[in-house]
């Protein structure tokens, strides 16, 4: 027991301290140095890097951060990317999770929805932008919607592939054990397309983050955005104000915040997902 | 063609045992009448209630057909297949119905991952109705406590040996009350160490529940040290090509491995399996 304890503490201070640890700390720290040489180029060398001397330095970057936190605007921007990330992926975790099933226990179904499905999932959602602008009655659902194809139909995807790998040995025990079909339904195919599912989800959120800010940017940010500024036209029409305005510094600082938002929205996507698969996760 | 089932019982008085199984004249292609591929051929034998049947085969041969058939999982093609005196498949009802009553072992295993152990045992009396929550838990715990398996009731089948794993799943089968076990080749992936743990334990609990077993396996030594019968089974197409009462008294335990009655009866069958083998290597049936 206390041999157990103690390799089990010491592979948890070997993971803080160990190895792994400090490459990560040493990869990031190489990487700033790079960028921060790379940015002052210039003032320190006395000739500019090609590329990297245009982009803002790490540490110009950060203290533009130090600021912007203490902007409400910002947070307002941040606020409504999140809100309209969270709409789309609601929606299509909603439609997708029902639909991908239903195509995926019903031939007949799958043979009447799938040839329209796989036409329109190769259509990127940006290229949706524009015609959800003319159907959409409001640019808040314009948005939403192409947030909800980004997500969409990576979910339904892996709904489908996900229920389809289940064993058949799954059904034929259930069966045998005086299982009626909607228990096989609830006990068999539901929690055996959950690990497919919170997979979709996980890749799925990572593409909600990375459409809902072009469609931002290509929308003006929404009707919010036409009030002016950075003031709540959400993250993507934070950088593109950014852009128009000349801060560069606050174009790094907007992806920046969107990298963090993104990772933080997979993490807890992730951490939701183990909960709700513990089966999976003390392999 | 119907055929009355005559219930096959030990000459010696005792009480009537259920899970005989009587297969029929029993045929499956696979795929058309005429071009489809004969995977079991006017195949008739018997598997004495409250006994130990085992059929040995080459890989392929076309055996799990027939537990499928048995199993409900798969029609026939023509012949039938009874259990006591009831018809489970023949004219005019060519796929059996799954049911309590014949539970499979599958052959890599079918515990439901999602589910913990208690939950998998659990599960088929509460899909029956036949006991509550309580009785069930109840009982699975008790049999789990027979069974050795004491302590990983909340543990998932990911977190548990395979050989533990095939423990759990024999009582998930017994908690049905089968009156035929169906075990598909289930030591198949263990070790020969782990194998003759699990062979022995299969024993055990053979002896407490008295339950009729149809075992699947091409490893003879399995079969004879297990077996009250061994059905030797040709390669594709199959049918029995040698059936063996092995009269070495039951209970037994490994010590039986290198008496001159095991040998004797390795010595009858190694002949016919090997022979059989050969052809299927020859047909290009691949160890799967």
């Amino acid at each position: 027991m206390v041999t157990a304890a103690r390799a089990l503490s010491a592979r948890f201070v070997g993971f803080v301290v160990g190895d792994d640890f400090w490459r990560g700390v040493v990869s990031i720290v190489v990487f700033l140095v790079f960028w921060e040489a790379g940015s002052r180029s210039h003032a320190w060398f006395g000739f500019s890097f090609p590329w990297v001397s245009q982009v803002p330095a790490p540490t110009a970057v950060l203290q533009e951060m130090f600021t912007l936190v203490q902007e409400p605007s910002f947070w307002n921007s941040a606020l409504l990317s999140t809100l309209r990330v969270f709409e789309g992926f609601f929606a299509a975790m909603v439609i997708g999770i029902p639909l991908g099933l239903a195509m995926a226990v019903s031939p007949i179904f799958f043979g009447i929805t799938f040839p329209v499905f796989e036409v329109l999932r190769p259509i990127p959602p940006l290229a949706w932008v524009p015609a959800s602008i003319i159907f959409w009655p409001t640019q808040e659902l314009s948005i939403a919607f192409v947030t909800f194809l980004g997500a969409f139909f990576t979910i339904v995807i892996n709904v489908i592939g996900g229920a389809r790998a289940i064993d058949v040995r799954y059904f034929q025990a259930a069966r045998s054990m005086g299982s009626s079909t909607w228990d096989i339904f609830r006990r068999i195919i539901l929690p055996g397309t959950l690990p497919s599912i919170v997979v979709g989800a996980t890749v799925g959120v990572g593409i909600t983050w990375a459409v809902v800010v072009a469609a931002e940017m290509i929308s003006g940010g929404g009707s919010a955005g036409s009030m002016g500024g950075a003031a709540g036209g959400g993250l993507g029409f934070f950088i593109w104000n950014s852009y128009v305005g000349g801060s560069y510094t606050q174009i790094v600082a907007g992806m920046i915040s969107i990298g963090i938002a993104g990772y933080v929205s997979s993490a807890l996507l992730r951490k939701i997902g183990n909960w709700m698969t513990p089966w999976l996760s003390e392999n | 063609m119907t055929v009355q089932p005559t219930l096959s019982l030990s000459p010696v008085a005792q009480p009537v045992r259920k899970g005989g199984v009587r297969i029929n004249d029993v045929v499956k292609i696979y795929g058309a009448q005429e071009t489809g591929i004969l995977a079991v051929d006017h195949c008739t034998f018997e598997v004495p209630a409250g006994e130990i049947t085992v059929v040995v085969g080459p890989s392929g041969c076309g055996k799990t057909t027939l537990l499928n058939a048995l199993a409900g999982f798969h029609s026939i093609t023509s012949g039938s297949i009874y259990l006591d005196d009831e018809m489970l498949c023949g004219q005019g009802k060519l796929k059996a119905q799954p049911g309590p009553d014949r539970i499979v072992v599958f052959q890599n295993g079918a515990l439901f991952p999602w589910k913990t152990n208690i939950e998998n045992i659990t599960f088929g009396p509460i899909m029956q109705s036949a006991m509550t929550r309580a009785e069930a838990y109840e009982k699975a715990r008790d049999m789990m406590a027979d069974a050795g398996l004491r302590g990983i009731e909340h543990n998932y089948p990911g977190e548990i040996s395979s050989g533990v794993r095939r423990r759990v799943e024999i009582v998930r089968a017994l908690m049905n009350n089968p009156k035929i076990l169906l075990l598909d080749e289930p030591y198949r992936a263990l070790d020969s160490l782990t194998k003759s743990v699990m062979h022995e334990a299969l024993l055990e609990i053979f002896y407490k529940n008295r339950v009729s077993i149809f075992f699947i396996t091409h490893d003879l030594e399995e079969a004879i040290f297990l077996g009250h019968r061994v059905v030797i089974m040709t390669t594709r197409p199959c049918r029995p090509k040698k059936i063996l009462d092995i009269n070495i008294p039951h209970p037994r335990d490994y010590s039986v491995l290198t008496t001159k009655r095991f040998r004797e009866f390795m010595e009858e069958t190694v002949a016919a399996v090997h022979e059989e083998a050969i052809k299927a290597f020859a047909a290009g049936e691949k160890e799967r």
